[in-house]
């Protein structure tokens, strides 16, 4: 092999690989979702009740406590699920039980669910319970969406107000 | 399985390096010096890094603005910085993995190699950690989406009190403290990543951190003209409001990211542990089976230091002296470190074939494999050789000379031989030519057997090949396992030239006679022979 023939086929080599590494850090692009379509994201923490009342101690087991931690309540700390329905177009596509986050479960539970949906209007309804009641809801909405075409429309809940937001 | 896989990958790199190694050389070829050039494209990286770090603004708006600037209004410097910074990143992605598939195809994460393998591991972690944080940075679409499907994968995990993922969902929601925050992560995090390099290759003697100049500045040049010609730009600035729906991706560093669409990220987290975790136990299935360490001989040892110098594995240290001997060190081998490769061996200057004691003992061997027995196998190989010219091939195990039939005496390395093998069986009219063939020149399995014979043999390393031997009658083949024909054709080659030479034995170059039992047996070294 000449010297030429090497430094051309050095060359080639180099050429090669760094033409892989210009083009493939930025194509093929990637397309997340169909064309003409947008996302909606449930997404909020919010903690529900404790999952049992506060309960009244006895004499007997307040006696039992240490005299610099004697109390008159006891309160679990656990949380209960929150339970959440989102409906579109009159059909329910998401529902679940989400539990309490933390190693005691006393923390907030939390939701983030991506639905991709084509663009156009829709009838959204989301419901959630975080009492102890089995049936109904303690929050709901209802409102008529209209999705543009790679719109990111997200539904939050504001724990404080009780309210949730579109935006 | 693994054993197929291994063997496949390694054709495949065969193929290539036995290419490169004629277009570029041994020495240049850049699929030998893959860590080396791993180094140094993370130091390209780190370079422009901190250059661009003089322009780089952190806040919601300036992020995203000040790399505009800099890309831009400074596509000159700032702006080709930052595309060396892009491609050098994405190069070194490439040298990581091409890296790890050729170390495991050549069997070199196995037995003592272990720890340099799953030091691998965390590398690969921080290296992704790092690239994704500063793709996080830019804060354009690309930007967006690598921010959103990152913390949906964290989110994933039950590790966290609030989603993070609803930092990124709508406007009002992000600080700029967050860019402050990344931008320490994308300092930090490749100050691990040379943390860990530095570790992988603490227990390699001798380690390539540097690629040779010429190469180093074949790649510095392509990677700038690679930048004029196609500068990494941004993607549109990030909106909250918009999913990312559209980027264009760096395939090198997010593959797995659309995987989250069509998986979901339960099934992504369960690849990467599952690679993880296998790439974690590979040096144990199977483990290696390993010959016994060397063993030192304190009788035969003078701490001269030899041994420590060339073990490519830093097995051997020299200790101070524990037998009264008026020397101030002896060797000391460490057994969890030592392949039995019998590189030592042939360092020793000890280690010499003449040696006239009753049995042949030297400062250091291997009980698997001593000099003694490898003397013997050399005489009863001399034995076996009819055709003139007679040619013994001391060849390493896994070499393309292993597989030759007739006349060769394998070795785990070639170095093992100390020179004077060489001297020994042409002095004693065991052959009329000796062939060392070890593995591919820029795939020594033992790292340094090539280098440290090749240096022997030219007299610039200890122990010397002696000035009375006849540079005509020993030649060197370098060739891999897979590269037989090679081997022979370079064999062929040898012998041709040696047939043009003189007989050492007058009597050995008529055929009647070369192939008489009573003639091709050698004479084998008498007890308390003099060396002569």
């Amino acid at each position: 092999m000449t010297k030429a023939t090497r430094q051309c086929g050095q060359f080639l080599v180099i050429a090669v690989l760094f033409a892989m590494a210009a083009v493939f850090s930025n194509w093929p692009v990637y397309r997340q979702i169909p064309q003409g379509s947008g996302i909606v994201v449930l997404s909020f923490v919010h903690g529900a009740d404790r999952r049992a009342d506060c309960r009244r101690l006895t004499p007997e087991e307040i006696a039992k406590l240490a005299p610099n931690m004697r109390r008159t309540e006891e309160c679990p700390r656990r949380r209960r699920s929150l339970y959440v329905e989102l409906d579109l177009g009159g059909d329910t596509i998401y529902r679940a039980n989400l539990p309490p986050t933390g190693i005691a479960g006393d923390g907030p539970s939390r939701a983030h669910q991506r639905f991709v949906l084509p663009a156009g209007s829709f009838d959204v309804a989301v419901r959630l319970r975080d009492t102890s009641r089995s049936e109904g809801f303690d929050y709901m909405r209802t409102e008529r969406i209209s999705l543009a075409p790679d719109q990111m429309l997200v539904i939050d809940f504001n724990s404080a107000t009780g309210e949730f937001i579109f935006r | 399985m693994i054993r197929a896989i291994r063997g496949a990958l390694r054709h495949g790199f065969e193929i290539i390096e036995r290419a490169f190694d004629r277009l570029f050389g041994p020495a240049m070829n850049p699929v030998a010096q893959l860590g080396a050039l791993g180094f140094f494209f993370f130091w390209v990286v780190a370079v422009s890094g901190i250059y661009l770090f003089i322009f780089f603004d952190t806040g919601i708006e300036r992020a995203y603005q000040s790399v505009e600037y800099l890309t831009r209004d400074h596509w000159y410097h700032a702006g080709v910085m930052r595309s060396l910074h892009r491609y050098a990143s994405d190069l070194m992605v490439v040298m990581v993995v091409v890296h790890m598939l050729r170390e495991f195809s050549y069997d070199h994460y196995r037995g003592v190699r272990w720890f340099s393998w799953l030091t691998g591991l965390p590398i690969i972690w921080l290296l992704y950690t790092s690239g994704i944080t500063g793709y996080w940075l830019v804060w354009d679409r690309l930007a967006h989406y690598v921010a959103l499907v990152t913390s949906e994968l964290l989110d994933w995990l039950p590790i966290f009190g609030e989603p993070i993922a609803r930092n990124f969902i709508s406007t009002g929601t992000l600080t700029s403290r967050f860019f402050t925050l990344m931008v320490f992560m994308h300092v930090a995090v490749p100050l691990f990543l040379l943390l860990g390099m530095w570790v992988h290759i603490l227990r390699i003697s001798r380690p390539k951190v540097n690629p040779p100049r010429l190469l180093a500045a074949m790649m510095l040049l392509a990677l700038i003209g690679v930048s004029l010609w196609k500068p990494a730009l941004s993607q549109g600035p990030a909106d909250l409001a918009r999913a990312p729906v559209e980027v264009g991706l760096d395939w090198f560093y997010l593959p797995l990211y659309p995987l989250t669409d069509f998986w979901g990220r339960g099934a992504v987290w369960a690849l990467l542990g599952t690679f993880s975790v296998m790439f974690a136990l590979m040096p144990w299935l199977p483990p290696l089976r390993k010959a016994k360490p060397a063993e030192v001989d304190l009788k035969h040892c003078n701490g001269c230091t030899r041994c420590a110098e060339d073990c490519p594995y830093e097995a051997i240290r020299m200790v101070r002296r524990t037998d009264g001997m008026p020397f101030p060190t002896q060797a000391e081998v460490n057994p969890s470190l030592c392949v039995s490769c019998g590189i030592c061996v042939g360092a020793c200057p000890s280690s010499t074939p003449f040696r006239r004691s009753e049995e042949l003992r030297t400062g250091i061997d291997l009980p698997d494999y001593p000099l003694r027995l490898l003397r013997e196998r050399v005489v009863e190989t001399a034995s076996t050789l009819h055709v003139s010219p007679r040619i013994m091939v001391l060849a390493c195990e896994r070499g393309g000379g292993a597989g030759h039939v007739g006349g060769a005496v394998t070795l785990p390395c070639v170095a093992m031989a100390p020179p004077s093998l060489i001297d020994f069986i042409l002095s004693r009219d065991l052959a009329d030519g000796v062939v060392i063939a070890g593995c591919a020149e820029s795939a020594c399995y033992h790292r340094f057997g090539i280098v440290w014979t090749t240096q022997r043999l030219a007299r610039q390393r200890d122990p010397y090949l002696r000035a009375r031997v006849s540079r005509d009658r020993f030649a060197t083949i370098w060739s891999s396992a897979l590269a037989t024909k090679q081997f022979e054709h370079e064999l062929a080659d040898f012998r041709r030239r040696l047939a043009a030479l003189a007989p050492t034995r007058p009597e050995a170059s008529t055929p009647s006679q070369n192939h008489a039992p009573a003639a091709k047996m050698p004479r084998a070294p008498a007890e308390n022979e003099a060396v002569p």
